[in-house]
């Protein structure tokens, strides 16, 4: 049976070349960067390579690059070591209603320990307002928080503005740009951002690596005590094959970004417009043109999405759903919620991400498989208004 | 995650569609939590001639709708009231406990269409 991946924003496979060169540091340069010899040498120089092909892709300066063992990580570090760094001068951070769950989570355990938190909320195409944002600093905003770019429904949000008001308010800006990096070109200087969450493994490289930018003067307090690893900012021995995969697949995502914005945009918008042109009653979630290159999310009415995944897995695909059944709650997921969704719609979302190996052909067999798959579940379904759903041909 | 059987039922579900003028038709669940189930009897002499169902929801809520009428059909109101959402979960081979809960209401459905079945009889008699 044919098999098509299409949920690259959940991982993506490691890059062929990322994986040659990850290779020599699991064999024979296992050494310890800590170690003074040649194994631990040659390990350092390794990470200081990596660490600067980390910060060209987003134009950071390497010293700014700590590395994690995740984008969740990354993002637990940006918001529990800048309000610890800055707990004199206030305890309150604004974000938004978005966010990945390794924000928001960690944003209600700053609220447990008495900070204040603001979730922005955004339109129905997911963007947050910046006069929103203008109205939430009080005197001790310390931080702001907002994604890059949304992982489920794919819009881009307008982070120079946002970054803009936040440095007018004296307050610290961080974006979780796990989805963003390698997708969009990211100039965390032009931008003026001061800092920046990542992760390999959304981006070709392996997983159990990320990175936190933070600009070179930025108080932060470490998560993890130990050991002197990353200026003394992230305890442990450092991932050295992790590190040197995700060096390389930033390396990668900098030289085709291009190239590899052109392919998915393609693709996106030739999916876009077979699943509106082949389904009835459909909409995209999302932002019509601010959005990821190779983000679609759609709700089909009446039907929900676990049974639209299993579906498609019987057919070879992989996707995704907001649907309540996969997001391992009783409630259908956040975000869909936030752009106003009734609950019905939300529970029928089905994201499809596309990745650089995808190609048309790959499309054109979904396009083949979802109509009768969406037909034969609203078939079933009670909510269907009677006498079925006419199908555009 | 799911058992062959569930998929099975998933895959070819028995019984889907309505019946017109239905003797009996339960609903249970909402849109809120994602599950909706409706049951549609046919009941001459105490037994259900004929059941369908129609089913908003996940694998497991269409899995168990399609069970619960294979358990039911042919069978007396006594017996199907004695069907309960565990008996369905154990006929399909067990569910994965996080469904046990949310989408493992197909016997309610059954239950309330027994019900309103009663009621329709108790005002035409």
């Amino acid at each position: 049976m044919r098999r098509v991946y299409l949920d690259h924003a959940a991982t993506t496979a490691v890059h062929p070349e990322v994986l040659q060169t990850m290779l020599p540091y699991l064999q024979d340069q296992f050494g310890n960067p800590s170690s003074i010899y040649s194994w631990g040498r040659e390990a350092k120089a390794a990470i200081e390579n990596a660490r600067a092909q980390v910060a060209v892709l987003i134009n950071a300066d390497p010293s700014e690059i700590i590395f994690t063992g995740s984008g969740t990580e990354a993002d637990n570090f940006a918001l529990s070591g800048v309000t610890d760094a800055l707990d004199q001068r206030g305890a309150h951070i604004i974000t938004s209603k978005i966010e990945h769950h390794a924000i928001l989570h960690t944003a209600e355990a700053l609220e447990r320990k008495g900070y204040k938190v603001t979730y922005l909320p955004v339109n129905t195409e997911g963007l947050v307002n910046p006069e929103t944002l203008k109205e939430a600093f009080t005197e001790g905003t310390v931080l702001v928080s907002i994604m890059f770019a949304n992982n489920e429904i794919g819009t881009i949000e307008p982070i120079a503005e946002l970054a803009q008001i936040t440095k007018e308010h004296g307050a610290l800006f961080h974006t979780d740009a796990v989805q963003a990096v390698g997708n969009l070109p990211i100039d965390v200087k032009q931008l003026d951002i001061d800092l920046l969450s990542l992760s390999g493994h959304k981006i070709y490289g392996p997983k159990g690596v990320g990175a936190l930018y933070v600009r070179r003067g930025t108080r932060i307090k470490p998560l993890l005590h130990g050991g002197a690893q990353e200026r003394k900012l992230r305890a442990g021995t450092e991932n050295v094959p992790g590190i040197v995969g995700l060096g390389k697949a930033a390396e990668l995502a900098r030289l085709e970004l291009a190239e590899r914005q052109t392919h998915l945009t393609e693709l996106r918008e030739y999916l876009i417009d077979g699943v509106l042109s082949s389904i009835d009653h459909v909409r995209l979630n999302g932002h019509r043109s601010l959005r990821l290159p190779g983000n679609t999310n759609f709700s089909f009415e009446y039907i929900e999405g676990e049974s639209l995944l299993l579906s498609l897995d019987l057919a070879g695909i992989a996707a995704s759903s907001g649907s309540a059944c996969t997001s391992g709650s009783l409630e259908p997921s956040h975000v869909l919620m936030a752009i106003g969704l009734p609950h019905e719609v939300a529970h029928g979302s089905l994201r499809l991400t596309i990745g650089r190996e995808n190609t048309k052909e790959d499309i054109d067999y979904l396009l083949s498989v979802l109509p009768n798959i969406v037909k034969r579940l609203r078939s079933m379904s009670p909510l269907a208004p009677k006498g079925g759903l006419s199908h555009v041909q | 995650m799911y058992s062959e059987k569930v998929m099975d039922h998933f895959t070819h579900p028995r019984n889907v569609g309505e019946i017109e003028n239905p003797d009996g038709v339960g609903e249970v669940g909402n849109t809120v939590c994602g599950d909706v189930m409706k049951i549609f009897l046919r009941i001459k002499d105490d037994r259900i001639e004929d059941i369908k169902f129609k089913t908003f929801g996940c694998g497991a809520a269409i899995a168990t709708s399609s069970m619960v009428t294979e358990l039911v059909i042919g069978k007396t109101l006594q017996e199907a009231k004695e069907i309960s959402n565990k008996t369905v979960a154990e006929a399909l081979g067990g569910l994965p406990c996080q469904k046990m809960h949310c989408s493992n209401l197909a016997a309610d459905a059954l239950h309330a269409a027994i019900d309103d079945y009663h009621k329709k009889q108790k005002v035409s008699g």
